[in-house]
């Protein structure tokens, strides 16, 4: 699913990366534990979180995930916008709950990591 | 020059409790590793280890360093600290199982998920470790096909 599909579902306002709406992501991941981000995101993802701090963005770096969305209306401070434009993430922000955003894109096509537990 | 035998060692020093540089090494190594052109999945694998390893040391230990050894044929993360030490490493691998204080879950850790996702992405861990004087964990990832 393009990004650009992402943003229109979730009426988001993208923070970062508007240059980048064409690009694909394969899978969504919600979640706000980062290891478990760690332990289950596979492929190029959607992390979908309401965690703003700085390892957001370290883990979308090592899971090399496509972008971000910030859910809860949560927004990012600054300095952690910054590092995503190091990074080159792009991040977008919805006022819609993780529950609901999850359910919109995957109703829309965007499944989950095929990646099990183990 | 030999290409089989080169050897790159990448070497960090890691602050406990140093929230704001914690991930900092990893990304490093993970750089390295892509700029070297491995396999996207190995340099997750060695990501994700080195991430973990390090956030470890940021969390529970005084100091420590995080290093890499990087050969054709295999990858070690080293992370050795000065700390607590582990006093059951059999229960610290348990998924679920933590000493973190909740400030680092607030930030998304210490969920009990570290140990386990380190073994997880290696192809051989080794933890040595002693009660009062620090931890040392070496997880390897070896290179398929070389």
């Amino acid at each position: 699913m393009k990004l650009k599909e992402v943003q229109r579902i979730l009426e988001a306002e993208v923070l970062y990366g508007s240059e980048f709406l064409e690009e694909e992501v394969q899978a969504g991941f919600g979640c706000d534990l980062m290891s478990d981000v760690l332990a289950f995101a596979a492929g190029k993802v959607l992390l979908l979180t309401g965690l703003t701090n700085s390892h957001v963005i370290r883990t979308a770096e090592i899971i090399d995930a496509g972008a971000i969305v910030f859910v809860r209306g949560k927004r990012p401070d600054k300095t952690v916008v910054a590092a995503a434009r190091e990074k080159k993430i792009p991040l977008l922000c919805t006022h819609l709950l993780l529950y609901e955003s999850c359910g919109r894109l995957y109703r829309a096509g965007l499944p989950g990591p095929s990646r099990r537990r183990g | 020059m030999d290409r089989a035998k080169e050897e790159l060692v990448l070497n960090f020093q890691v602050q406990g409790r140093d929230f704001q540089g914690a991930g900092v090494a990893a990304s490093q190594i993970r750089r390295v590793l892509k700029q070297v052109g491995f396999d996207p999945q190995v340099v997750r694998r060695a990501g994700i280890a080195a991430y973990e390893a390090e956030m470890n040391i940021v969390i529970h230990a005084y100091r420590g360093t995080l290093s890499a050894r990087i050969t054709a044929q295999e990858i070690e993360i080293v992370a050795e600290d000065e700390g607590p030490g582990i006093a059951d490493i059999e229960l610290a691998m348990q998924e679920g199982y933590s000493t973190a204080p909740p400030e680092v879950r607030e930030m998304g850790f210490g969920a009990g998920m570290g140990l386990p996702n380190i073994k997880r992405c290696a192809d051989g861990l080794e933890i040595a470790s002693e009660v009062g004087r620090g931890t040392t964990l070496r997880a390897r990832i070896v290179i398929k096909g070389t």
